[in-house]
């Protein structure tokens, strides 16, 4: 038996900004510690299972948006349940928007999210493109790149993932971005964000690992020259 | 009015060269304010027509490749050089071409045009044929999502007066509608080499489309590939390299029979022998003695071609990323790409070459060296062993290797 199942929800339609590098970094510093990891790849008509450790989903295009739209709609019950229970994940850009309330479209249409994360999402004018750097208490500096048109708002009681450095984050005004609720993570950074942020990637991993034994205080440490060097040079490069 | 605009963008095209700018607009401006048609007038009136080559991965080399072979079938081709690809620029080597009493000696344009630019260009000039290639993501953060790369690759199709030429293999050029469609297209043995976008780290089987082409690539052996046309199988000893400049070589063959159906196809393929691929695309030069390929990658489904075709055991292996804007600033694309075949790699560098070390690392693939300058890099790539060596460059890293290169600065 595995130690760890990460679930990867749609990894053929929500996968256009490199997506599968997260995938691909919780589950090596997995390995590198000695655990077993299993990657469950959740496609269009399956079921998802009952228990997975660490929940996945990336971005992608409005075509794909809208062909996993009803497959979320049916898992919905299901994923909230996994969230509001402390599973950790992250979902980036299409699905952090699909895990919030609703969006609206610049036809003032509203498609409705699963409401996992209390966040709604309205279209904007133009897309906010280019590097982004945020701050946050648990993760300290986080770099990546952001490529998105929604503008995403946070419930009043909804805790940010970061703090904005550069860039422009959940809407551009608030210095929001992300959302973090309870383990759960919704981001627009991709990049992908896991590599060149270990400590993020390291709290998903530690989360899934402690809900299982919480006796385990903390990971083995790694070494992350290459992932710290590339994070600095991403740091400073410009917009 | 025409001569009279010739005439002036003439003159600021030598006053720029004289600065020792290259500055390929300037003079496509000024004619462009000056006589509005001047575009439309000069090549609509081709006796072959003008061809507009787009989309993502193989213009250039494509582009090459279909000039060459009509120019061996005696055709006086125009085709405009790398860099010059948006109207102003098309314009500017008209105006270095044709003589000052508005005579245009061709008979047939080629032109290589990128999906937005295609456009525009057809809104001012009339197109006879266009021949799309495929649609891949390819900087995300210029062109947006790769379902409206598609929908502009539409309009390209919509203005063609003659013919379209698609890659029956890509499923959203397969897609494009036009009144006179002809396909090219892979045998099922080879598409498997091919990623599509939809399935870049996918391994599931592929078949080719059934849709009936007017060229097919049906093996690559070595340097010999056979085409097949109309049932029959013509072989040929091709100088392109890489089993997806063999697979633009039957692009450009299915056009040339579109546009010029009287050839005979073997001939055609039997012209292909010697024509080589374009620059930074699989071209070769020596550094420190030992034979060096430079190898353009600018989007994932580029590299992983190039990974499928260029990866072996006998070669070191250097790759130079850059962020530049002509690259793309965003390079998660690099974690679209599978690189666990390369197991070893000499020398990252670049901008971001520590972005591709770190992709390597997760890929478990060694690293020996990581060094940002281009000039230093090559330096210990060149005495990295007396093998053969490879270089995968994105496009500013390609330029720039080349001119260190040219620049035997590191010899």
């Amino acid at each position: 038996m595995s130690d760890l199942t990460i679930l990867h929800l749609y990894p053929k339609e929500m996968n256009l900004y490199g997506d599968h590098g997260n995938i691909l970094a919780l589950k090596r510093r997995a390995e590198w510690r000695g655990y077993q990891v299993k990657v469950i790849e959740h496609h269009l008509g399956d079921t998802i299972p009952k228990h997975v450790d660490i929940v996945f989903g990336g971005g992608g295009q409005d075509s794909g948006q809208s062909k996993i739209e009803q497959d979320l709609r049916n898992n919905a019950a299901h994923i909230k349940e996994l969230i509001d229970q402390g599973t950790p994940g992250l979902v980036v850009c299409g699905l952090y928007q699909l895990f919030g309330e609703y969006f609206q479209t610049n036809d003032q249409q509203k498609i409705q999210g699963i409401g996992a994360l209390r966040c709604h999402t309205i279209a904007g004018p133009t897309r906010l493109i280019g590097n982004i750097v945020i701050s946050s208490p648990e993760f300290g500096e986080i770099v990546g790149y952001e490529n998105h048109s929604g503008l995403t708002q946070l419930a009043k009681d909804s805790r940010p993932f970061g703090t904005v450095v550069q860039g422009a984050g959940n809407n551009g005004t608030d210095l929001t971005e992300g959302i973090l609720y309870k383990n759960f993570i919704g981001t627009y950074l991709h990049g992908p964000i896991l590599p060149k942020n270990p400590r993020v990637a390291d709290f998903l991993i530690l989360k899934a690992l402690q809900r299982k034994d919480p006796s385990i205080k903390r990971l083995k440490a790694l070494n992350d020259n290459v992932e710290l060097h590339a994070h600095s040079v991403a740091a400073n490069r410009p917009r | 009015m025409e001569k009279l605009s010739i005439a002036l963008g003439k003159i600021v095209q030598s006053a720029t060269r004289l600065r020792g700018g290259g500055g390929s607009a300037l003079p496509g401006l000024v004619v462009e304010r000056s006589n509005p048609d001047f575009l439309k007038n000069t090549l609509s009136k081709l006796k072959h027509g003008l061809i507009v080559v787009s989309g993502t991965n193989g213009k250039t080399t494509t582009t090459k490749v279909v000039s060459e072979l009509l120019a061996k079938q005696g055709l006086r081709v125009f085709t405009n050089k790398t860099g010059s690809n948006f109207v102003r620029g098309v314009i500017s080597e008209i105006l270095a071409n044709i003589k000052l009493n508005g005579k245009f000696d061709y008979d047939i344009a080629v032109l290589e045009l990128d999906e937005a630019h295609a456009v525009k260009f057809c809104e001012v000039c009339p197109i006879d044929y266009a021949l799309i290639l495929n649609v891949q993501r390819d900087q995300l953060d210029r062109f947006g999502e790769i379902d409206h790369t598609a929908a502009l690759l539409q309009k390209v199709a919509d203005h063609a007066r003659r013919a379209v030429v698609l890659n029956r293999e890509d499923p959203r050029v397969r897609k494009i509608k036009s009144q006179h469609v002809y396909y090219f297209g892979l045998s099922d043995q080879l598409i498997q080499a091919f990623p599509s976008d939809d399935n870049l780290l996918d391994a599931n089987q592929r078949h080719a489309s059934k849709l009936s082409a007017h060229c097919v690539l049906e093996s690559l052996d070595g340097q010999t590939a056979q085409y097949k046309i109309n049932r029959h199988s013509y072989q040929c000893q091709l100088s392109l390299k890489g089993i997806y400049n063999a697979y633009n070589a039957a692009a450009a063959l299915a056009l040339c029979r579109v546009v010029m159906p009287e050839l005979a196809p073997a001939k055609l393929v039997a012209d292909l022998a010697d024509i080589n691929s374009a620059f930074g695309r699989g071209e070769s030069f020596q550094i420190n003695g030992s034979e060096v390929e430079l190898l353009l990658v600018k989007n994932p489904s580029a590299f992983q071609l190039s990974l499928n075709s260029f990866v072996d055991r006998k070669h070191d292996y250097m790759i130079a990323i850059n962020d530049n804007v002509a690259d793309g600033r965003d390079v998660s694309w690099l974690w679209n790409v599978d690189f666990s075949k390369l197991q070893h790699v000499e020398v990252v560098s670049g901008i971001r070459a520590t972005d591709m070390a770190l992709r390597l690392k997760y890929d478990t693939c060694s690293v020996d060296t990581v060094e940002e300058d281009l000039a230093r890099a090559l330096k210990v790539f060149a005495h990295s062993s007396d093998k053969p060596k490879r270089i995968f460059a994105t496009y500013t890293a390609m330029l720039e290797i080349r001119k260190i290169i040219s620049g035997k600065s590191i010899l």
